[in-house]
């Protein structure tokens, strides 16, 4: 670092007159804070084009149950709601299985087996979004009417959750799409994570007589747990603005939901759904301050997310 | 329990049982892979008739959906990939102060910002504009807004990567060029982009890839066209809003269609991903 | 006295690289077997296959006896083998998440051990065999990272003794530490030699001749010579080792 900087003390002085210097680091800086324009444009374009709609309903926007075109009334609850449950779900079965892979991956596969696993995973990321949506319409939703729904009811059938008639088309089959869409976010990043546990600690468990599955317990969980959790909000944020996929299976029903096997709707399911068909201004501006309280929400859960990983990696760094 | 097993041969067991468990993890995460590239195979490949594959939507073809996502890309990357990498230059060579790390900091979130917010910004964008009188109404939905929001979306993208592919080439090599009296700026040009070329169309795929199959911005700029592509203040039909239009569509045969359109679109996203891979392979033999 | 651990013709690998080759050594009960030589020698690779240590490495391979009281631990679960054969690494390594109680713990509960009372008393007793008890008695509940790095290391050697080893291996304890650590460290070895057999690795030839009874030197994978310490370093046999301990080379 140091050298680097000396190197820039050294050329500044010897090459300061060169008009090409100049012009290219005042081009590249203009550019670079164009982008950093280009996010505070979003913002304040959002926030033009719900003026209106902010004006009429203020924060009751957040609070209101009715999303009606016919009387104009228009509230959030339902889809800050769905949002907060689909995701929730999303978590609760992407985790486990994430952690699993990370573990596998990084402390239990083969050598050889490793770079070829990790690049097939990381495909789950590569497959777009709509053509999720298209096997959840086609292929998982079915399969969560016939096996999987009426298989849960079985077991779990006495709690409000899992009670009515299994339709497919629900917040379950959404949130087991999105599960499986935060799968290649999640187990990414706490494979960084268990990889930079330096290895003098599987050493010290191992060294207690600690089976291997022990040896990550002790050894390697428990370090890396601030790494873990960053990667679980960082999935939480793909979650909460994912859009096809949910859209496309959900069932798209503006409501509350007492049965997780009913139809309802996120913030980004409900502002795809009836975009093309919102009724301007009001409606569309209505959407359009959807969007704004999606953005909020996931500024908010990166810029924790980043406070969380970065620790980690500040560990990381000092480790080595 | 206790008369059939001591302590250590139930600490076995449970390790067996918890490494096959992580095994089963692979197993779940590949499953939805697997029968994803499964049932597009299946279903999709009967529907690449050559009419499919050569003819517009009018005449019950998709290839105004390929040709529109080529044309998105392309306008796309003309734009965010020198925005893009220009920034990562600025964040790698001359950012290394307070205002690269609000500029660093601004990117990363930007990265995180939910497409369709950025689809919402977009269509918003010209809507506000066409108020002022800068552009007649139709052209909120055309190919200049979905442009827009892609650009949005990719730029982040290509100027992080950048960044990360500029620091890789080490400090001598800049050390090398400025001792022989070659200004900055073209030692950046000439010596530190070239060096770490391959890295930099990884970075480019990538954000490609992440572009090319999105939808929902798509569906609210560029809406949908059955049309080839009839100019840059016109709607646009492309692969994903293709795939969506025919999985949501009653008609069976429609049904049938988006999986052939997402078969060829799920093809195209996994080569793009692959060659990412490859050049980064290309890469590590070289060293 | 008798050998607690035989070595019989032990090799080991890390892939094709051969680290050490055809060594067959004995260390006594209730003593301290000190292991010399210069880095690179295969010292630690020779302490790490005496429990099992070495195969965890990826690719590592051995081949060989170790006889533990007579029984080959090649033979046995390795997980048993290591209870038996506890180690300190070179850096001290304590779980940095757990406090200094949970860190000697650590090893008991994962035998089983649950009741309070128990974990207590053992807590107590290897923080004392350690000397590391009246620093820290209290504060138990604080991180094990917390500490000096001569405490943690003692805190790894009281984590190594709460699960009752037979044999303590030690790779270079102190290549870590300042002097006063080391004192202490040293110390501690020669008060743990009535209750285990030690083995210590190092490359400082003054702390083997302070706390080894016998001393065995290596040299590019293969053992040179062993002996009473004080002959070893007296009247070596070998000129590589009298020119490795007269500082010729190392």
């Amino acid at each position: 670092m140091h050298v680097f900087e000396t190197l820039r003390g050294r050329t500044r002085l010897r090459l300061r007159a060169t008009p090409g210097d100049l012009a290219f680091e005042g081009l590249s800086t203009f550019i670079a804070l164009a982008v950093v324009g280009l996010l505070v444009l979003i913002t304040v374009i959002l926030y033009l084009a719900a003026a209106e709609s902010i004006r009429t309903y203020g924060l009751g926007f957040l609070s209101g149950s009715v999303w009606d075109s016919v009387s104009q009334r228009f509230g959030a609850a339902p889809f800050i709601y769905g949002m907060l449950v689909t995701s929730a779900l999303a978590l609760l079965l992407g985790v486990p299985v994430s952690l699993g892979i990370a573990i596998f991956l990084s402390e239990l596969s083969p050598a050889w087996l490793r770079i070829p696993l990790t690049f097939i995973v990381e495909l789950l990321a590569a497959v777009p979004s709509v053509v999720y949506g298209l096997w959840g319409i086609f292929i998982l939703g079915p399969a969560m009417r016939v096996y999987i729904e009426p298989g849960v009811q079985a077991v779990l059938g006495f709690l409000p959750l899992f009670q009515g008639h299994p339709i497919g088309s629900d917040v379950f089959t959404a949130g087991v799409i999105l599960a499986i869409m935060i799968i290649p976010t999640i187990s990414a990043v706490s494979r960084e994570a268990l990889l930079a546990v330096p290895d003098s600690q599987r050493e010290a468990a191992l060294s207690l007589g600690a089976t291997r599955w022990e040896t990550t317990r002790l050894g390697v969980l428990r370090y890396a747990r601030a790494g873990i959790f960053g990667a679980a909000i960082l999935g939480l944020g793909r979650a909460v603005g994912e859009t096809m996929a949910v859209t496309m299976t959900i069932g798209n029903r503006a409501a509350f939901f007492g049965s997780l096997f009913e139809p309802g709707q996120t913030i980004a399911s409900q502002i795809a759904s009836r975009w093309l068909d919102a009724v301007p201004p009001l409606e569309l501006g209505a959407l359009i301050q959807l969007g704004l309280v999606l953005m909020l929400v996931s500024l908010f859960i990166n810029l924790f997310a980043r406070l969380m990983v970065g620790r980690f990696l500040r560990v990381g760094e000092g480790a080595e | 329990m206790r008369f059939l097993f001591d302590r250590d041969t139930r600490r076995r067991w449970f390790d067996v049982i918890m490494s096959g468990a992580t095994l089963l993890c692979v197993a779940l995460a590949l499953l939805p892979l697997g029968s994803i590239l499964f049932e597009a195979l299946v279903r999709g490949a009967p529907a690449l008739t050559p009419t499919f594959l050569t003819q517009s939507s009018l005449m019950g073809g998709i290839a105004n959906a390929i040709q529109g996502t080529v044309v998105l890309i392309g306008l796309t990357a003309l734009v965010a990939l020198p925005v893009g990498i220009l920034t990562g230059i600025y964040l790698s060579e001359y950012g290394k102060n307070r205002l690269g790390g609000i500029v660093r900091l601004f990117v990363d979130v930007m990265t995180q910002t939910p497409s369709i917010v950025v689809g919402i910004f977009a269509y918003s964008f010209i809507f506000e504009l066409s108020l002022l009188g800068f552009f007649p109404p139709p052209l909120v939905f055309s190919v200049i807004s979905a442009v827009i929001a892609l650009a949005t979306i990719m730029i982040p993208i290509v100027a992080r990567t950048s960044e990360e592919a500029l620091r890789l080439v080490p400090t001598s090599a800049r050390e090398a060029a400025l001792a022989l009296g070659i200004p900055r700026y073209r030692a950046i040009l000439r010596v530190v982009l070239p060096s770490c070329a391959s890295a930099l169309v990884t970075g480019a795929l990538l954000g490609i890839a992440r572009v090319g199959g999105e939808t929902a911005p798509l569906i609210m700029t560029a809406a949908w066209n059955n049309d080839f592509f009839n100019g840059l203040n016109q709607p646009i039909a492309a692969l994903p809003t293709q795939v969506y239009r025919f999985a949501v569509s009653p008609s069976l045969a429609e049904n049938r269609a988006a999986w052939g359109a997402s078969l060829i679109l799920v093809l195209l996203m996994l080569s793009i991903s692959i060659a990412s891979r490859a050049v980064i392979r290309m890469r590590a033999v070289r060293r | 006295m008798s050998a607690k651990v035989h070595v019989d013709k032990i090799s080991a690998w890390y892939g094709p690289k051969l680290a050490i080759q055809d060594i067959s050594l004995d260390f006594e009960e209730h003593s301290v077997s000190g292991i010399i030589g210069p880095s690179g020698c295969g010292k630690s690779t020779l302490i790490r296959c005496l429990n099992r240590m070495h195969e965890t490495i990826p690719k590592a391979r051995v081949e060989g006896q170790v006889l533990l009281d007579g029984q080959d631990i090649y033979g046995q679960p390795a997980v048993s083998v290591r209870r038996r054969i506890g180690m300190v690494f070179q850096k001290p390594n304590p779980f940095p998440t757990m406090s200094i109680y949970d860190n000697v713990a650590a090893g008991l509960r994962l035998n089983g051990v649950r009741e309070r009372k128990k974990l207590d008393q053992a807590v107590l007793e290897s923080l004392k065999q350690a000397a590391l008890w009246d620093e820290v008695k209290d504060s138990l509940d604080k991180s094990g990272a917390s500490l000096s790095g001569g405490q943690q290391q003692r805190l790894c050697i009281a984590r190594a003794l709460a699960v009752k080893p037979e044999v303590l291996l030690m790779d270079e304890p102190c290549s870590a530490l300042d002097p006063i650590a080391t004192a202490k460290i040293e110390d501690l070895i020669f008060d743990l030699k009535k209750d285990y057999t030690l083995v210590i690795v190092t490359h400082n030839m003054q702390q083997a001749a302070r706390v080894a009874e016998t001393t065995a030197f290596m040299y590019l994978g293969k053992l040179i010579e062993v002996g009473r310490t004080r002959e070893l370093f007296e009247r070596p046999g070998e000129t590589l080792t009298e020119s490795y301990i007269t500082g010729r080379f190392g």
